[in-house]
């Protein structure tokens, strides 16, 4: 079935390659809002192909189907005390769930990301289907593999417009034992400045957020280890457990509301920029949340000067352009690279950049 | 005949005349003398001699050598310290060879932001000990850290001994700029956690050179863990050893190292250091934990409890960082301990499902059996990355030849067990065959078409890394008439 499967959706893609007809690549939609707009096109549902392929806790691998449940990825997990370290928003809303492949496409990362790594960190092997129609395999089922180019990173926040990711291999981790969430009050100058000094020393955080003049702080690991970082650190207990995953996915008082949502991703230690706005600062400093009107060009002029970038996450007019402009070689590379992959651009046309 | 040479020559002299015409002048290297210590990189058993080499002193310089070569359509190699073991770095006799090692500088180190700005030439080990002081290090260590430069380790995706913990080169940058083959200028990364678009940092890390020339790496600084726990055991077999990694992993403790050595360097190294290494051990297995002090000691109380349970027959506990020093001495000076059993050996660097250790090491021993080779085993047990020594006579006809077919073999089991034929080592010259046997003509045109976006004429590195299709062809071509089986159907995503 899942052979057939796959020849299936190659016959499909090569139908539509041949017309110049545009796929537009979808798992279960919870990401729909993400990226520049989806133009006119045959939607591909991927969701039917689902299911985990393989996962043998003591190899820390996963492997699984683009169209597997996260949630049901996440409990398998769970269930060998083991999870995706990079901690992927779901964004689900009804009955909407979100897919493995869905998160692999647009690259998100929650709130662990600077401690633990990124979800590209973690990508150990992707199948893909191109826009040639071709089923191919790069990386593999192990951790370490430097054979070939490492394309199967490069799926990983790529809006499926290289390809169309059908499989994936995971490292995972083991589920730390003991967790506890610190806050303290102060300024955003200051948060910022204490993250990153203690993220320069040995202790186990997991997690960062300031908002509103307060600064949590996640703890991950043995339970003596937590507990000696918490007597360090000082700050008050948080019995809110549910503040991260809230963060995570976006539901947090914060977010609520219409208006444009910024994500200016900076240099962790930059001092605070655009003071003006409504904050919500995660990952260390490295993520600043603006929520509500802003000039985009003063946005993205203030995140370039400090060495970042600026996405137009959710909302607002996307006609200035969703993600951050690149610079002339990389724009060069990049239709190069797209062109390699997909030479009759139909592969979600448009949901990066122009092409 | 003489047309061709005549040809060559005077390619030679429109290079270098188009490389003396830059200004300011460039460090070139063109007498015989001269290009012979470039003539390879670690790889020692293939050398040529470059056409010319150039010692550019920055970014500026690496341009317009680029573009000089691109005008001319003369390949460009680049070399760091040149202690790449799969040939990455071998330069070509119609090529200009860049030597990366005059641009040596620490541009920035920002204890802060817990990152170094350095340029390719920096030495792996010079990043940590420059972070030191503010109790920062560098993770990846490969076992050349002393001298291997950061530009080489980008070009390889080099890894090293903490990677199950600590992950590969790749895991370890921020942000890097490379010049491409037409000369441009590409900043990949970013200083904060990411950047817009494709990750062109993922494909540049492990390039060996083809997608461009680096010419600036930003590194992620980590905290230097507060405490660290060194154990060694003793096993009375190889697959005790091997099935005790499961059993470590499986109980939820990701060591900073796990480490395997079998009989044959055990021995070597007894020999050489005399170090008390328990007598009569088939296996020994070296494992490391950091982290606060309270973790490092409550997961060295489980490790040690778990090789007990698996059949250890000793288990040693570094009391202090003196003995930490020597417990890992067998380890690290593994492989100058094996050069004194032959000086010539063959280093495999394959890398397996780690439950397929036992099977893969009983594989190993067999088919040295049926080559009449000796093979030695040290490798990173907790990645499953294995590296078995085949010795050899290079004075012996036909010896390294049979080590080659062998290594050949061993890399193949690799990939059917679901593995890769490398870890960490690179394809380089060395592995270009077995690119055939792990990828299919599709992947290895994809990977073509890769460097195509970044290198469309084809002149940086050429020839290296990715094999021709039409060298697949005809090695798969060979493998039948040898009664193998070209392309096995096995489970390889």
């Amino acid at each position: 079935m899942a052979d057939d499967f796959i020849a299936g959706l190659c016959e499909l893609v090569r139908g539509h390659a041949e017309r110049g007809a545009a796929l537009n690549i979808r798992g279960g939609g919870t990401k729909d809002f993400y990226g520049a707009g989806q133009r006119d096109g045959t939607v591909l549902e991927m969701g039917a192909y689902a299911g985990i392929v393989a996962y043998e806790p003591r190899e820390l691998v996963l492997t699984v189907r683009a169209g597997t449940p996260l949630a049901e990825v996440e409990h398998a997990l769970a269930a060998e005390r083991q999870m995706l370290p990079f901690e992927p928003p779901h964004f689900a809303e009804g009955a909407a769930r979100a897919t493995i492949g869905g998160a692999v496409a647009c690259g998100l990362s929650g709130p662990r990301r600077p401690y633990a790594g990124a979800l590209r960190d973690f990508v150990l092997g992707t199948r893909i289907v191109n826009g040639k129609g071709e089923d191919l395999s790069f990386g593999g089922r192990v951790i370490k593999n430097v054979a070939g180019y490492d394309v199967s990173r490069l799926m990983a926040g790529a809006l499926g417009t290289l390809g169309i990711v059908t499989e994936v291999s995971f490292k995972v981790l083991p589920r730390p034992a003991a967790e506890a969430t610190l806050v303290f009050e102060m300024d955003q100058a200051e948060a910022i400045a204490r993250a990153n000094a203690w993220a320069g020393q040995p202790l186990p955080l997991s997690a960062t957020a300031w908002q509103d003049g307060v600064l949590r702080v996640r703890l991950s690991g043995a339970p003596a280890a937590v507990d000696s970082a918490c007597a360090k650190l000082g700050g008050a207990q948080d019995a809110a457990s549910d503040y991260w995953r809230e963060l995570r996915e976006q539901r947090l008082a914060f977010f609520a509301g219409d208006g444009p949502l910024w994500r200016v991703s900076l240099p962790q230690t930059t001092e605070p920029v655009l003071a003006h706005s409504r904050q919500l600062v995660e990952w260390g400093g490295g993520v600043r949340w603006i929520h509500g009107a802003a000039n985009a060009l003063e946005v993205r002029s203030t995140a370039e000067r400090a060495g970042g970038h600026a996405t137009l996450f959710r909302g607002g007019d996307k006609s200035v352009g969703v993600f951050h402009p690149l610079q002339p070689a990389v724009m060069k590379i990049h239709r190069r690279l797209k062109a390699a992959f997909d030479p009759a651009g139909i592969l979600n046309p448009g949901r990066m950049y122009d092409f | 005949m003489a047309t061709a040479a005549l040809g060559a020559t005077g390619a030679r002299s429109r290079m270098l005349a188009a490389l003396r015409a830059v200004r300011p002048p460039l460090a070139i290297v063109a007498d015989e003398e001269g290009l012979k210590p470039f003539e390879t990189d670690a790889f020692i058993a293939h050398r040529e001699t470059p056409m010319l080499a150039v010692l550019p002193a920055d970014e500026g310089e690496v341009r317009s050598v680029v573009r000089a070569c691109r005008e001319l359509a003369v390949p460009v190699v680049s070399r760091g310290a040149g202690t790449g073991i799969s040939g990455g770095a071998i330069p070509r006799n119609d090529g200009v060879l860049l030597v990366m090692t005059r641009m040596k500088r620490i541009v920035a180190l920002d204890p802060k932001a817990r990152l170094a700005v350095v340029e390719p030439g920096v030495r792996n080990l010079q990043v940590s000990e420059a972070a030191a002081p503010a109790g920062l290090f560098y993770a990846p260590d490969p076992s050349s850290q002393l001298v291997c430069s950061i530009g080489g380790n980008v070009a390889e995706n080099a890894g090293g001994v903490h990677c199950l913990k600590y992950g590969l080169t790749t895991h370890n940058l921020l942000a890097m700029r490379a010049i491409d083959a037409d000369g441009d200028l590409v900043e990949a990364g970013s200083h904060a956690l990411d950047a817009p678009g494709y990750d062109l940092m993922a494909l540049l890390t492990g390039s060996e050179g083809n997608l461009g020339v680096i010419t600036r790496v930003t590194v992620r600084l980590l905290p230097l863990p507060e405490a660290t726990r060194t154990l060694l055991a003793a096993f009375p077999s190889v697959r005790e050893a091997a099935l005790a990694v499961g059993e470590i992993i499986g109980a939820g403790i990701v060591p900073a190292a796990l480490e395997m050595m079998d009989r044959v360097v055990i021995e070597a190294c007894e020999r050489c250091w005399a170090l008390g290494l328990p007598p009569g051990a088939q296996a020994l297995l070296l494992a490391e934990v950091d982290g606060c002090t309270e973790e490092a000691e409550a997961a060295a109380a489980s490790v040690r409890a778990i090789l007990e349970a698996s059949g250890a027959t000793e288990v040693r506990l570094a009391a202090d960082a003196a003995e930490r020093e020597r417990l890992w001495k067998s380890r690290k000076g593994a492989f100058t301990a094996l050069a004194t059993i032959l000086p010539d050996y063959y280093a495999i660097d394959g890398t397996i499902p780690r439950r397929c250790l036992p099977a893969i090491l009983e594989q190993v021993y067999a088919l040295a059996a049926e080559y009449g080779l000796l093979v030695g085993n040290v490798f990173h047990a907790g990645d499953g990355n294995i590296h078995p020594c085949i010795f050899y006579d290079a004075n012996k006809p036909g010896d390294l030849e049979r080590g080659e077919e062998l290594g050949g073999r061993i890399l193949e089991a690799c990939v059917a067990a679901g593995g890769t034929i490398t870890g960490e080592h690179g394809v380089g010259i060395e592995k270009l065959a077995q690119m055939c046997v792990q990828f299919r003509p599709a992947e290895i045109a994809a990977f073509h078409a890769v460097k195509a976006a970044f290198d469309p004429a084809g002149i940086l590195n050429p020839g290296k890394a990715v094999p021709t299709l039409r060298r697949c062809t005809e090695w798969s071509g060979m493998r039948v008439r040898g009664g193998a089986v070209p392309r096995p159907d096995i489970p390889r995503f």
